[in-house]
């Protein structure tokens, strides 16, 4: 039996107004993430990541981002419709998020302690002295001295900081983590130790993550399931294995493609031709077709319908179960 | 066997501190032959951009001897260094602000040639329009300004700025590394072409050991300042031989699940370059340190062709 699911989204479509146009951001995204679990969120540049992640913490910049349709149920609960004052109960509590850039996440004239501290001290009915010493505990937990709890973010690596900054978003314990690109912006070897510690907390914590990455290589060393977006649309959707053993729509298989590997001699490498459409325009049918070698008219024509295999592998490509499953 | 294009002796680069000398580049030899890529890899810091920006004379050298061509371009004058703005060109890592937001794509491209005196107007137009299909933009871009553009497309132009005098040496500053994988894949494959086309020398600075795997001959891996290890490409993935730079390889995160592989763990950060201790640089991270390691590390030829500065090498590697 899977586990209960923390978070369910459904349908979801977000919007961006500027002056002239329209950017359809996301386009009717279906996700579950359940207790205890990584689902992996992976895509480029643009593809709408981030704003999922937004919106499931109601932080979708306002005026111009809007939910135009589709449900986000947290624990059951549709979190789409709570007032801002429930959110804020929930925001950092039970949905905590670690932003890309640690240099910009923390505030600079604020000792790295007393900011973990205050998510603490803001949700939880404790002492002033009871939420530092949690906070000092949070501090340890991430491998950093307690010593250090008054100190600047200045006076940390880019390593440290981007640990400060997870020590903050566990502080409460969330059932629910969104890691955006939380090891992008850090050195390889540092990254090995971030990624390390947060699949050693996890397991610690039991907390569900959505970790959004464009690294394939950091999905395979953290994640068991895998949803790969691509214009705003998860095109395809499955466990760990089925993604990187059976990777089945024509954008998976084009990443894996785009790789260069360590273990291979091959002279080149196989790139996706062109570009992601540009998201202010309304596509009719499949968002990759303009991309993609086997697209036929069909595929220009109509969006295609998620084809789901026995054991649940979901592909958004019409030839999917056709040729090849 | 061939002349090498570019010799670096000793190369040294410090920069004065408030706190003391910083070792960017430290003793740094090498070779490159005509026609193929180095691939300098390291973490920030590493000294892998000085490194070539010093080659370049965009940073004058505190030590050490540069040679192109077997000629000593160390301290050039000013009109031989416009000669050598010709043969020696870079590709810088961010498409984003290397780009002036002001001039549009064909004023870009255009530039060094209308800098460099030699050429007419309609030559430079003709050259302008051929380098834009070279690297792939279209025509239509003629008149676009960077803003307008993606990072791929940016980074293209800046190839193309790079080619505009004809160089036989470049730079490439990370030049993919802001760069979505799908586009990456695209600049890679664009680049080797080039190199086939035009016999071009690269040395390719990247933080990236797959990307640097792929693109590379010969590789020299930099640890504060300093080559630690330096080999073929194939040789240096097959035995890795320092400490460092087998912490660095497994560090790695392996788009593949059945990759079985370990950890090798470093502790801590790197350390600072500021007036660095006269032992080995990596021993505060390193698993092997030993009282041995508090000396001058001196880069041995440990296999054929395969040199490594670490006193402990054979003992760990069982050699």
């Amino acid at each position: 039996m899977e586990n209960k699911p923390i978070v369910e989204i459904k349908d979801l479509y977000v919007e961006f107004h500027s002056d002239d146009a329209i950017v359809h951001a996301v386009n009717g995204v279906n996700l579950t993430i359940r207790e205890g679990e990584t689902l992996g969120l992976v895509g480029e540049t643009g593809a709408g990541k981030t704003t999922i992640a937004r919106a499931i913490l109601g932080i979708i910049a306002k005026p111009q981002g809007h939910i135009t349709s589709g449900e986000i149920l947290f624990d059951g609960e549709d979190i789409l419709k709570y007032p801002e004052k429930e959110m804020r109960d929930l925001r950092g509590n039970q949905i905590a998020m670690i932003f890309q850039d640690p240099m910009t996440a923390l505030n600079p004239i604020e000792r790295v302690g007393d900011q973990i501290e205050e998510a603490i001290g803001l949700h939880n009915k404790i002492t002033h002295a009871d939420a530092i010493e949690r906070a000092m505990q949070m501090l340890e937990l991430v491998g950093i001295p307690r010593e250090r709890y008054f100190e600047y973010p200045h006076q940390f690596s880019g390593g440290m900081k981007q640990r400060v900054v997870i020590a903050m978003a566990l502080a409460c314990n969330p059932k629910l983590l969104l890691a955006d690109e939380p090891t992008t912006a850090l050195d390889v070897t540092i990254q090995a130790q971030v990624l390390k510690m947060m699949k050693e907390l996890k397991e610690k914590l039991n907390t569900a993550v959505l970790m959004i990455t464009h690294d394939l290589g950091v999905v395979a060393s953290i994640c068991q399931k895998v949803a790969v977006i691509y214009a705003g649309e998860i095109v395809e959707y499955g466990t760990l294995e089925q993604i990187f053993d059976h990777p089945t729509h024509p954008y998976t298989i084009g990443l894996f493609g785009s790789l260069p590997k360590l273990d291979s001699t091959e002279k080149r490498l196989k790139p996706i031709k062109g570009m992601m459409p540009d998201p202010t325009l309304e596509i009719q049918g499949c968002k990759f077709a303009e991309r993609c070698e086997h697209a036929t008219e069909a595929c220009r024509a109509k969006k295609p319908e998620i084809y789901t295999t026995q054991d649940g592998h979901q592909i958004r490509c019409v030839l999917a179960g056709k040729e090849n499953a | 066997m061939s002349a090498p294009l570019l010799e670096v002796r000793n190369l040294k680069k410090y920069f004065k501190t408030g706190r003391g000398m910083l070792h960017a580049v430290d003793d740094v030899n090498f070779t490159i032959d005509e026609g193929k890529t180095l691939g300098v890899v390291g973490e920030s810091g590493c000294g892998k951009s000085t490194l070539g920006r010093t080659i370049l004379h965009l940073l004058d050298a505190t030590d050490g001897q540069i040679l192109y061509k077997g000629k000593d371009i160390t301290n050039p004058t000013r009109k031989e260094l416009s000669a050598l703005r010709h043969e020696m060109q870079i590709i810088f890592q961010d498409p984003f602000s290397s780009l002036n937001p002001r001039k549009s794509v064909s004023e870009t491209i255009m530039e060094p040639m209308k800098l460099s005196h030699t050429m007419k107007k309609q030559e430079m137009i003709d050259r302008t329009r051929e380098l834009m299909e070279t690297v792939g933009l279209a025509e239509r871009f003629w008149g676009t300004y960077p803003h307008e553009l993606d990072g791929g497309r940016r980074q293209r132009i800046g190839i193309a700025r790079a080619l505009a005098l004809g160089p036989r040496f470049i730079v490439c500053d990370e030049p993919v590394s802001a760069l979505d994988v799908s586009i990456q894949a695209q600049i890679l494959n664009l680049m080797l072409d080039l190199q086939e086309d035009r016999k071009l020398t690269y040395m390719f600075v990247t933080h990236d050991l797959s990307v640097v795997k792929y693109i590379s001959d010969d590789i020299l891996v930099m640890y504060l300042g300093q080559v630690v290890e330096k080999a073929h490409s194939d040789e240096l993935f097959k035995n890795t031989l320092h400490p460092y730079s087998k912490a660095l390889l497994s560090a790695i995160p392996v788009p593949d699940i059945h990759a079985n592989n370990e950890l090798v763990t470093m502790t801590g950060e790197i350390t600072s370059p500021i007036n660095p201790k006269p032992g080995c640089r990596f021993m505060a991270r390193c698993p092997y340190a030993s009282d041995k390691c508090n000396e001058p590390q001196k880069i041995e030829e440990i296999l054929p062709n395969h040199f490594v500065s670490c006193c402990k090498c054979r003992e760990i590697n069982h050699l």
